[in-house]
């Protein structure tokens, strides 16, 4: 599509600089290495393709965290969103989950969303907390402003760390944030921020090579699939 | 008394099953038990459900009359059981009992529980309602809460460790994950909930010292069984399952009022009257499915029955004894740590798993090999109303 490069300049918003997140790797529950690392905004037409499945999935709110995601990601590909990140985490080079977030300010997170795409491992909080660990040590932020879709969600983040509810509305939906400090960070962080830097070089290899998919089928049913996983 | 056989058995997969209501899946389960016994057009004379949450968490009562009139049994005789955790086994008893009297002559028995339909918060507090209302509850008690303080006893008296736990939590997940009835079907690693430095998230403390993946889940699910007397059974067409004896005890309802909290008492009595109607021993057992709401049950209730010396189960756990192929294989389905434990299915889930067992009918890698006798233990409460069921293959 032709593109008017000078009214771009205008469209597209200001970016601060942003320290690249070290990658790093976590054992996961089953024995299996899930590598953590940035994803390239190029990454992002083949990331969708794993979110667009997950769409169509009711449960656990799936299908918000997933439309909101799509759309941010979209954004950030074409260059409508300030200051974007993404975080993914592959198994095998296999794609098992997203989160996203960016900087509101240069002391200020604005926390978006965490998609696990394989359930049942806690991969949801191993990334949620690799997200915190950005913008509090690598972006040398202040807090993080948060809400939570899902009831899970809530449980992780809210409780888990926990974080302070505050009135400040949070740019998805305007709700009121929840607040994660320095103080509480480096607090949680024993217990929840995990990981081994740096990357073995034949995991960094294999997960760099290609971000491989599950197919739309695997994916629907490791989310929604009867089990409940 | 007649011999009961145990002529039809069903299950559904447990796991969380939003599609379906309760009544559903006491409904499938019953159906694939009374196809698997064979009955056809043939009625039952009776009805047993053992259902603890239909008045909680469905706001639902009178359950079993509504199963007679969806499964159009009617009019066979219903009725609804609770027994808290032990609802199951209660129902086998009540059908067992109806049929070795005479008063029956074929009864089917349901056990059921649709707990996902409630935040885990609500789950666990539904649970807690079996604690004691006055001197328990109102301080926060929960089963967790009980089963970790209980854990901590039991490691300081008999030197039970945390790998020992993780043992049983990695023996039956990974079991789960052959058993396509399973709620939990992913195998685990020492390393990952234990040695690495990641277990410290993988497998956080939920009731210390039991961690995340010492602990059930908390599951949908159904089972059912076919009761008739073995006299009736002219030409079976799948090897008759008796149950050859069946025991039940009490014990007080809090912790603290026991001698030693340690000592599950009614287990052991339970287990000890299962044993003596059966004539059998514990080393006659060849295949048990135990209560492992939590890891440390699996190991006490194994000494409390009588496989292994007060002390040794950890140590026999450890060293692999009760693992398929080991001295006495233990929750070959995944136990509840990963079949699940829909709290009122789970007494007859445990006989419809041993029922496979005995008859020979699951696939090498979960078949205990010449199964003849098995052993299930339904703990209710935290061990204070305990059910116990030998079973043993007959030759006809």
């Amino acid at each position: 599509m032709p593109m008017d490069m000078e009214l771009e300049q205008v469209l597209r918003p200001k970016q601060y600089p942003m320290a690249p997140y070290p990658p790093k790797v976590i054992t996961l529950a089953n024995g299996k290495k899930m590598v953590v690392r940035q994803a390239a905004r190029e990454d992002v037409p083949e990331i969708l393709k794993s979110v667009h499945p997950c769409l169509f999935i009711e449960r656990d709110y799936y299908d918000i965290v997933s439309a909101r995601l799509y759309g941010e990601l979209l954004a950030w590909y074409r260059y409508r969103v300030k200051s974007e990140y993404c975080l993914i985490g592959q198994v095998d080079g296999y794609l098992v989950g997203v989160v996203n977030g960016r900087m509101e300010n240069e002391k200020v997170g604005m926390s978006y969303h965490t998609l696990a795409i394989d359930r049942g491992l806690r991969i949801g909080s191993h990334l949620f907390a690799a997200k915190m660990e950005y913008h509090m040590e690598y972006l040398n932020q202040e807090e993080v402003l948060i809400v939570a879709e899902s009831p899970i969600g809530f449980r992780r983040w809210m409780i888990e760390y926990p974080l302070e509810e505050t009135n400040i509305p949070h740019e998805l939906g305007g709700g009121d944030s929840w607040r994660l400090t320095r103080e509480t960070y480096f607090k949680a962080k024993p217990r929840l921020v995990v990981g081994e830097r740096p990357v073995p070089e034949d995991l960094w290899e294999q997960a760099t090579r290609a971000i491989l998919f599950a197919d739309d089928e695997t994916i629907r049913e490791r989310i929604a699939g009867l089990k409940g996983r | 008394m007649r011999d009961v056989a145990v002529i039809g058995v069903g299950m559904i997969p447990f796991g969380r099953r939003d599609e379906d209501t309760l009544m559903d899946m006491l409904a499938y389960a019953s159906l694939k038990a009374l196809d698997d016994a064979g009955l056809g057009d043939k009625s039952v004379d009776a009805v047993y459900v053992g259902n603890m949450g239909g008045g909680v968490i469905q706001h639902q009562t009178a359950i079993a009359s509504s199963l007679v009139d969806r499964l159009s049994l009617l009019p066979a005789a219903a009725e609804t059981v609770e027994n808290g955790p032990a609802s199951g086994g209660s129902a086998v008893k009540a059908g067992l009992l109806a049929v070795a009297s005479g008063y029956y002559d074929t009864v089917l028995v349901v056990g059921g529980e649709k707990m996902r339909e409630v935040t885990g918060w609500r789950a666990t507090d539904f649970v807690a309602t079996l604690t004691h209302p006055q001197v328990e509850y109102p301080y926060g008690i929960t089963l967790p809460g009980m089963a970790g303080m209980f854990t901590r006893l039991y490691m300081e008296k008999y030197g039970v460790t945390r790998e020992a736990l993780v043992s049983v939590a990695i023996k039956n997940q990974e079991m789960g994950g052959l058993n396509p009835y399973a709620h939990v079907e992913m195998a685990i690693t020492k390393e990952g909930i234990f040695d690495d430095p990641a277990a410290i998230v993988n497998n956080p403390v939920a009731a210390d010292p039991l961690h995340l993946y010492d602990a059930c889940p908390v599951s949908d699910g159904a089972a059912a069984i076919v009761l008739c007397p073995l006299e009736m059974l002219k030409s079976p067409a799948k090897p008759p399952v008796i149950i050859a004896g069946f025991g039940q005890a009490t014990d007080t309802q809090t912790l603290q009022e026991r001698e030693d909290p340690t000592d599950l008492k009614a287990v052991t009595l339970a287990a000890q009257q299962a044993f003596e109607r059966a004539r059998l021993k514990p080393s006659d057992i060849h295949v048990a499915e135990l209560h492992d709401a939590f890891t440390i049950l699996e190991i006490a209730e194994s000494e409390h029955v009588g496989f292994f010396k007060k002390g040794e189960g950890a140590k026999a756990a450890l060293a692999g004894k009760t693992r398929l192929g080991g001295q006495i294989p233990i929750n070959v389905s995944g136990g509840l740590k990963a079949r699940g434990h829909p709290v009122g299915a789970t007494g007859v889930a445990q006989v419809v798993d041993i029922v496979w067992q005995l008859r020979h009918e699951l696939p090498k890698n979960r078949q205990v090999k010449n199964a003849q006798n098995g052993l299930t233990v339904n703990f209710g409460g935290f061990g204070n109303n305990v059910l116990a069921f030998v079973l043993r293959r007959v030759e006809k």
